[in-house]
């Protein structure tokens, strides 16, 4: 296996960290004097550079959130002159203020560096097509698997989101060999492709990239089948960089945390303090080499652990497990955490259903009502209204046994679950507080 | 004497057997005979179609879940006793009927039949002489 960076990859622990603690000294003074929001707050602390030796000392330092950079909107937190950035992504906005991320040259290059890690651990290289479904613009995916395609020498496909006829063809056509997108889309072209009459024989797909919402193990495995790919999760955010801040290898044992770059930590979401090694945790993401946009100690709301052993693939860098989930996309039901994908998990182990679904919370006479809507897989109507009542009660059950929540399930007719080609809106919560 | 009957998967919102019949209609397709099996939430449609194979594919195309389903056809004199017969034939062999369905022409009625084994229900309404259409005689009604 290809291993893009081998010196930084394959470092030892002493190595990485005292790469770490030097980059963060670094990370430390340039926010101490360039961004008053920092300073402010580390004085407040009684800290200033002086207090920074090595990565341990890092844990003295405020969080940041995502209200911190809303708070700040748009570039308060910038730490260069507005004449060094060259570029700036934001995220939709969707519940706020968008949150707006800026790059200098040098971030654009180390951007294209943990991207062209990213798609070298996905087994790509310079002579992969890899067609990037993912959307161009100001979301942060199309741009950054586009830089990373390019930095590793393959032949990039930037056809963005969207108008999947076409991006069939054109995988057919140009011979596409890697996929990047979101996994749930890659799941509707997996559907769309079957039902184009295009023999998957004639396709030169092997590997896809899949990142920017969290999937299941059962989803991975769906995919796989269906496009006959390897699925490669990959990890990232745009406050910290985009996607590239951390990425499986082709062992699929958790994802490479690019912690020259990107340090992690697992705090306890609810006392904040930092977790034991393995345990289970909100990620915490300082970024120790960006210049656009520092960030210290900024809280992700993803839930994982970390792994430091050596990979069978001969990285080094420390791992992290796949995500089930954002902390912000859990729901509480009457009293119940729930993840949406845990619901998908469910889904996805039954045939007989479609793995698309929407789920629509409410609270009628204060009591909190979850309903679910999946799609009836065609092979499996056959006419009878008996049949599809057993399916609609064993999926009530099989829901209730793994989740601990009574859920109305309502069947629906196919394709009436919108397929998302970004990220899939898959609730819908009606509550009102 | 199978004949291949439609059955849609339709959700219980306006309109919806509406568009089924529209894009039927749009293409020529004639209906011999129609039943719509429903809960609170959903139902089934079923329909015997004048060319079932083209109209599954203009049902596919339009986004409908669909599928053709055996029934047989039995035609005997309106009165309620002929019925009964028939359906005493099949239930002394044990052979259930999962639904029925019929419509009267002029003086005989026109029965469809979801039958649990439909070789065997076919065997045993021969052997009563019981009339049986064959799916080009239904069409062409």
């Amino acid at each position: 296996m290809e291993i893009w960076n081998r010196h930084f990859e394959c470092m030892d622990r002493d190595g990485i960290r005292h790469v770490q603690s030097e980059r963060l000294r670094e990370t430390v003074e340039r926010v101490y004097f360039n961004v008053p929001y920092y300073r402010n707050r580390m004085q407040e602390a009684g800290l200033g550079p002086e207090s920074f030796h090595s990565i341990d000392d890092l844990s003295k330092l405020p969080f940041t959130t995502k209200q911190d950079l809303r708070d700040n909107y748009p570039f308060g937190l910038f730490a260069v002159p507005m004449s060094e950035i060259v570029r700036v992504h934001a995220s939709s906005g969707t519940t706020g203020k968008p949150t707006v991320v800026g790059y200098t040259r040098s971030d654009i290059a180390t951007w294209s560096e943990v991207m062209a890690r990213t798609l070298t651990c996905a087994g790509a290289n310079r002579n992969d097509f890899i067609q990037i479904a993912y959307g161009y613009g100001l979301f942060t995916g199309g741009l950054g698997l586009h830089y990373g395609g390019e930095k590793i020498g393959a032949s990039v496909i930037p056809i963005s989101g969207g108008n999947t006829s076409r991006q069939i063809q054109l995988m057919h056509d140009f011979g596409s060999t890697v996929l990047a997108c979101t996994p749930s889309y890659a799941l509707y072209l997996a559907e769309a492709i079957a039902e184009s009459g295009i023999k998957r024989d004639d396709l030169k797909l092997r590997v896809g990239v899949f990142g920017a919402e969290p999937w299941t193990e059962n989803m991975r495995r769906e995919i796989e089948d269906k496009l006959r790919i390897k699925a490669i999760d990959i990890y990232g955010l745009s406050e910290v960089i985009g996607p590239g801040v951390a990425s499986e290898c082709l062992v699929q044992e958790g994802l490479h945390i690019n912690e020259d770059h990107f340090y992690p930590e697992i705090i306890d979401p609810e006392t904040l303090q930092v977790l034991p090694s393995g345990s289970r945790g909100e990620l915490v993401f300082t970024t120790i080499t960006k210049e656009g946009l520092p960030l210290i100690r900024y809280r992700t709301r993803d839930l994982t652990r970390l792994t430091y052993d050596k990979c069978r693939c001969g990285r080094t860098l420390v791992r992290m497990e796949k995500c089930l989930g954002r902390s912000d996309d859990m729901l509480i039901i009457r009293g119940v955490n729930l993840f949406p994908s845990q619901v998908e998990s469910v889904l996805l182990e039954m045939s007989e259903i479609k793995p698309h679904y929407l789920l629509i919370v409410d609270r009628i006479n204060n009591l909190d009502t979850l309903e679910l809507k999946v799609e009836v897989d065609e092979a499996f109507f056959q006419d009878k209204i008996s049949q599809l009542e057993e399916l609609r009660q064993k999926l009530q059950n099989n829901l209730e046994n793994s989740l601990g929540l009574g859920i109305k399930v309502t069947l629906v007719e196919p394709k009436v679950i919108e397929r998302s080609e970004g990220k899939s809106k898959r609730v819908i919560d009606k509550r009102k507080y | 004497m199978i004949i291949h009957q439609l059955s849609v998967f339709l959700e219980n919102k306006s309109g919806r057997l509406t568009e089924v019949l529209e894009v039927l209609g749009e293409e020529n397709i004639r209906i011999t005979a129609l039943s719509v099996a429903d809960t609170t939430e959903f139902g089934i449609l079923r329909l015997i179609v004048s060319d079932p194979e083209k109209a599954r594919e203009i049902l596919k195309r339009n986004n409908f879940t669909v599928n053709l389903t055996e029934v047989i056809s039995v035609m005997a004199p309106s009165e309620a006793k002929h019925y009964a017969k028939v359906l005493r034939i099949l239930s002394d062999l044990d052979i259930s009927v999962e639904y029925t369905y019929a419509f009267s022409e002029g003086a005989k009625s026109i029965i469809i039949l979801r039958c649990s084994n439909t070789e065997n229900a076919i065997q045993a309404l021969k052997n009563h002489e019981i009339e049986l259409l064959k799916a080009s005689d239904l069409y062409k009604i």
